[in-house]
């Protein structure tokens, strides 16, 4: 099983194989952050740019530290402080930065497609780190090697993602991604948060917090985005954190005692996840967060690290 | 020894089940003669064949000393000087779950050949830490060096020409013990 694509931009595009020749080469390189010097030459005399037009800490972070303890050259680039500011078009920037002979670019977006349109444009490899409402393949990767590691497989798992289905990235990575390696999925949120027709996606849908978690493996809580409150798709906070918030209660009452808590970050605290949910003993937040730099080596080596990723 | 995806065969035998095994006794014991001792020693075996090779060489320095040397597995692939030029890289891991600081490493490997496996594992231990020494051990050297890397211990020197391939089986991948030379089919 070889890896053969220049860029990395949906967990739609990939089958199961690809997804799990990620993981797995993720699963490997875990073992460099234990080590006393954190650094492999493997990609030596690559460079990497960091292209982010949205807020990151965890993603941008992640992806800096995997480029580096590979040995790369990585470069950040954040829109604020930039020509941006200045008005020069996103491909354009894109094009610049190209110019300057990166072998990956790895880019944040608000508009869904970012990631496919630069790797259409630009020689180099494209990984993307999130595109507007579309995918957040990265993200859903090490949700699944953390799944692995703590369920010891993939096959047969239910898993219940919970919240602003409609604009999650995340979500929608996870849902390709689950259902390609046979895993049941189901989503759950108030109605205006649940897209049209997505059953077509193979999940089912529950409108009840409490149906939803049920007899699942794994629970993954999304981020309520403040600013679905202000297009009135939610009613208030408080209502939200009321029905769809889980509490230790809650937790106790419904869910299975093992069921893994997973959330992408930032979480609101007190809104999605009570504080003792989020730091309780099967919370696997943190986890979650450590995994993604090992995902982020293993994309950044598979795409630049061989002579078939190697974009050329 | 990874071989090229053409056919290969069979062309002689080098070792077979009770030489493999006696070359390897002699290695253990030239390995406590050369430290005067087992203490302080540790394995690091090469993958794949390597670390099987450093348990069982573990396991004969338990028989002959009574030590019970830790084995630690290295993956090199991070390392290698020509990871760019190969396919997709297929990382299994390195697990050394010992501190090698202070410690004599012996590495292991089946076949020493151009020596840059050698090379790429130097670098990967010694990013690991700093061990009082590194030895070398494979059971095999089939000559064609590209580096100035030279075993320590050796199970057999076998002279070959570059088209060969030298294919080490043992017991626990392939269900027999034993090596042998092979050729490319002609075409």
């Amino acid at each position: 099983m070889g890896w053969t694509r220049k860029d990395l931009l949906a967990m739609r595009d990939l089958d199961a194989g690809e997804i799990l020749l990620l993981v797995d080469t993720a699963a490997s390189l875990q073992e460099i952050a234990t080590r006393e010097i954190k650094k492999v030459p493997a990609l030596r005399g690559k460079t990497i740019v960091n292209l982010f037009y949205e807020a990151s800490t965890r993603t941008r972070t992640s992806f800096e530290i995997a480029g580096k303890w590979l040995s790369a050259d990585v470069v950040n680039f954040s829109a604020s402080g930039s020509s941006t500011a200045k008005g020069e078009s996103f491909i354009d920037t894109a094009k610049n930065i190209a110019a300057m002979s990166p072998d990956v670019v790895v880019v944040r977006h608000s508009s869904s497609g970012a990631a496919a349109l630069l790797a259409r444009e630009l020689p180099c490899s494209i990984v993307n780190a999130g595109d507007g409402t579309h995918e957040h393949p990265t993200q859903a990767l090490l949700d699944l090697l953390t799944i692995r590691e703590k369920k010891c497989h993939f096959e047969g798992l239910h898993v219940a993602i919970v919240g602003d289905i409609a604009h999650s990235r995340v979500a929608r990575s996870n849902i390709h991604g689950m259902r390609k390696l046979g895993m049941t999925v189901t989503v759950a949120g108030p109605p205006t948060l649940i897209p049209p027709f997505v059953q077509e996606l193979g999940v089912k849908v529950a409108y009840r917090l409490e149906d939803a978690i049920r007899d699942v493996d794994v629970i993954m809580m999304l981020r309520l985005q403040h600013e679905r409150m202000a297009a009135g798709l939610i009613p208030s906070l408080r209502e939200y954190a009321r029905y769809w918030g889980l509490s230790l209660d809650r937790l106790a009452r419904h869910a299975r005692p093992d069921a893994l808590i997973m959330h992408p970050g930032p979480v609101n605290r007190g809104i999605e996840l009570s504080p003792e949910v989020a730091d309780g003993p099967y919370s696997v937040i943190l986890d979650q967060v450590t995994k993604g730099v090992a995902v982020r080596m293993g994309v950044l080596l598979l795409l630049a690290g061989s002579k078939g990723g190697d974009g050329a | 020894m990874s071989s090229p995806a053409r056919p290969f065969r069979e062309k002689a035998q080098v070792l077979d089940e009770a030489a493999l095994d006696r070359a390897l006794t002699r290695i253990a014991h030239e390995i406590l003669e050369r430290n005067g001792g087992a203490a302080d020693l540790a394995f690091v075996g090469l993958r794949t064949r390597g670390v099987t090779l450093a348990h069982r060489l573990a396991a004969k320095i338990a028989k002959i000393d009574g030590a019970a040397l830790p084995v630690g597995t290295l993956d090199i692939t991070l390392y290698r000087d020509d990871l760019a030029m190969r396919g997709t890289p297929v990382i299994r891991g390195t697990d050394i779950p010992f501190s090698i600081k202070g410690k004599t490493v012996v590495l292991v490997d089946d076949v020493l050949f151009t020596g840059r496996t050698i090379r790429a594992a130097l670098d990967a231990i010694i990013d690991l830490g700093r061990p009082t020494a590194i030895q070398l051990a494979c059971l095999i050297d089939r000559g064609h060096r590209e580096l100035p890397i030279r075993p320590d211990y050796v199970g057999k020197n076998l002279p070959t020409s570059r088209r060969e391939s030298v294919a080490v089986r043992l017991r626990e991948h392939d269900g027999e013990d034993r090596v042998v030379i092979e050729e490319p089919e002609e075409a």
